[in-house]
């Protein structure tokens, strides 16, 4: 969410130079069937993938993305944009998800803008993009394409499905429609619905879209300026949200950008550093990111509403015998521990496989993205042990196949 | 310099988990209040076949226990047990740490809220061998069991039998065993156990209140 703008040094234990890839999915006449009960198709799904899928299929980990990120997760595009994968420091050789072992895919989200079908692509019974004539897209739909895309590079069960923020709603979401896509849930900062607090502040972004004179209805893809203003104060309220009152303190505190002293100047828009800050992260943001996408985006956000969509969280998740790993983050109230909680006492209910811990970080919302090291420690044996799980369960089946063609002999494999 | 002034066996090493493992049904759901590295839930899920839940205080025990694949999770019993749903267990664990707990009363009440039953085990400070040196030495005892100063102990209720007994009838709990536990040993009879167990184990379970027992 509010990644770093450092430049990239590539480092000795990066994936290195990676190129997003493309595939089309649900053409005609199998169009996916959408929520809101429309039929929608061709989808073209932009991801990326890194380390080496296993001969067996078994060690690949799914990277669902918050609602600004995209299918780059991990080590660096040629040319002139060497931004680093948006969770670099926690993806690649040795790393938290170690792509020597595991093989790592993330997809850009549907109805996002980097590559994936979205508002801005162009609608081919058109040849105009879509704008506000995008379907409504929920957690559920984005859901149903990767898991699509899943099957499509002939993965029958993710080793992992791992998401923060949004990208924990849809983790949640996946393993409660798929339950049996995936051997574990991890899902950070997280929450099976947003709070109304949480709605309040997409309100205000969205109204400062709508509100702006050049969004135009959502058509402004001939305009080059676009709804620029309006998208960079709706990613300046929410990136607000994104921090904690102690991380922008010790950050920024009272200080001043250019001076010190006052200056008594009320045309005076960026005086303080946290102002400065935030006017250059939604400059930067509406480099990168579409209006309509995030219309969309924070709707499917809002509307999701775990409970709600299945009876309750428990009749939710109850098919799925994964092993699931919740953490929330103490200093994080955009999605809070309490509601990390719910989820946690309805798993418990339900005598899932629960491993929960709130972990001390004074970074935010953000901290998920930030707090590398307990994440590293939380998954690696998540996934260590999940896998040896599951190579048991071969062993245990071939042997019980085995034992009649070879007559109670060797070890079959 | 504080020697120990005397050694007797750690209650903690003392209560193995064979100890423990002997009063927990095969294939229950078992909750472990300060399970630390899990091992025990993990001999209860291969051994037992028990559906088992961790929660633990300690952030580095819960990578244990994920590594070990029992679930757990990072909660302190003194902010209370709320996330755990009422009867979610068949049998809740808290060995040695009862004593620990800021509010020893309210951790016993919320084991056999969210549990059927619940299995205590208690250091006696009514040993013996601490009567002796308190009367002695006229000090606060350290002990193996007990080596702490006053003013460094996790302990911060000290307890006997007779002490439990009370608090359970005052909560409303019937004792359905109370077990001696004896120089690492559970005993099903013991003489004078209040003077010679340096631990003692519970099990419990909510007494069936006058009204519900009349209207069967």
């Amino acid at each position: 969410m509010a990644n770093d703008d450092s430049e990239f040094q590539p480092d000795g234990d990066s994936v290195g130079l990676v190129e997003t890839q493309f595939v089309t999915l649900f053409e005609a006449p199998n169009q996916l069937c959408l929520e809101s009960g429309v039929r929608f198709g061709p989808i073209q799904v932009a991801y990326e993938t890194y380390g080496t899928l296993s001969p067996e299929k078994d060690n690949a980990i799914f990277v669902c993305h918050a609602l600004t990120g995209d299918a780059h997760v991990a080590g660096w595009h040629a040319g002139e944009e060497r931004k680093p994968g948006w969770w670099n420091d926690f993806i690649g050789p040795g790393k938290g998800l170690d792509t020597n072992r595991y093989f790592v895919i993330c997809a850009n989200v549907l109805s996002g803008c980097k590559g994936t079908t979205g508002p801005s692509s162009i609608d081919p019974e058109t040849g105009k993009p879509f704008g506000l004539g995008f379907p409504f897209i929920t957690v559920g739909d984005i859901v149903k394409v990767h898991s699509a895309l899943v099957t499509h590079l002939g993965i029958e069960k993710l080793l992992a499905v791992i998401g923060g923020s949004l990208g924990g709603m849809q983790v949640l979401k996946w393993a409660a429609i798929f339950p049996d896509q995936m051997a574990s849930v991890i899902c950070l900062a997280a929450a099976a619905k947003l709070s109304a607090q949480g709605i309040a502040f997409n309100v205000v972004g969205r109204r400062a879209i709508f509100t702006d004179p050049r969004f135009n209805g959502g058509e402004y893809y001939d305009d080059p300026e676009g709804p620029r203003y309006g998208l960079a104060l709706a990613r300046m309220v929410a990136h607000i949200t994104y921090l904690s009152d102690v991380s922008i303190e010790d950050k920024f505190g009272r200080r001043l950008q250019h001076s010190d002293q006052f200056k008594y100047d009320l045309d005076q828009e960026t005086e303080f550093q946290i102002g400065s800050y935030l006017h250059y992260q939604g400059k930067r943001f509406v480099e990168r990111f579409d209006a309509n996408s995030y219309l969309c985006l924070t709707h499917a956000m809002d509307y999701f509403d775990l409970a709600e969509e299945h009876g309750s969280i428990q009749q939710a998740l109850e098919r799925s015998e994964a092993n699931f790993l919740l953490a929330s983050y103490t200093s994080d109230w955009l999605f809070t521990t309490a509601q990390s909680l719910q989820i946690v006492s309805a798993l418990v209910d339900g005598q899932r496989n629960i491993s929960f811990v709130e972990l001390e970080s004074s970074k935010g919302h953000d901290a998920f993205l930030l707090e590398i090291e307990p994440l590293e420690q939380l998954v690696r044996p998540l996934l260590e042990r999940t896998r040896k799980e599951i190579d048991d369960r071969r062993v245990a089946e071939a042997r019980i196949r085995g034992d009649g063609a070879m007559n109670g002999g060797d070890r079959v494999e | 310099m504080s020697k120990k002034r005397y050694c007797m066996p750690d209650p903690q090493a003392a209560i193995t988990d064979e100890v423990l493992m002997q009063h927990i049904e095969r294939e229950s759901r078992v909750i472990d209040l300060g399970c630390g590295n899990g091992r025990l839930l993990e001999k209860l899920r291969d051994e037992h076949g028990c559906s088992v839940q961790g929660v633990e205080l300690d952030l580095s025990e819960i990578y244990a226990c994920i590594g070990r694949g029992v679930p757990a999770i990072l909660m302190d019993l003194d902010q209370g047990l709320a996330t755990i749903p009422d009867d979610a267990f068949d049998l809740a664990v808290l060995s040695q740490t009862l004593q620990q707990v800021r509010h020893p009363a309210a951790v016993l009440s919320e084991m056999l809220r969210i549990s059927r039953r619940a299995l205590v085990v208690v250091p006696n400070f009514a040993h013996w061998k601490i009567r002796q040196q308190v009367l002695l030495s006229g000090r606060t005892p350290v002990t193996q069991s007990l080596p702490y100063s006053w003013y460094n102990t996790p302990n911060l209720h000290f307890l006997s039998m007779a002490d439990f007994r009370e608090l359970a009838e005052q909560l409303n709990v019937r004792i359905v065993h109370e077990i001696p536990i004896i120089a690492g040993r559970s005993r099903r009879r013991a003489w004078l156990p209040n003077v010679r167990a340096e631990s003692l184990l519970y099990v419990l379970e909510r007494a069936v209140s006058r009204n519900d027992a009349a209207s069967v």
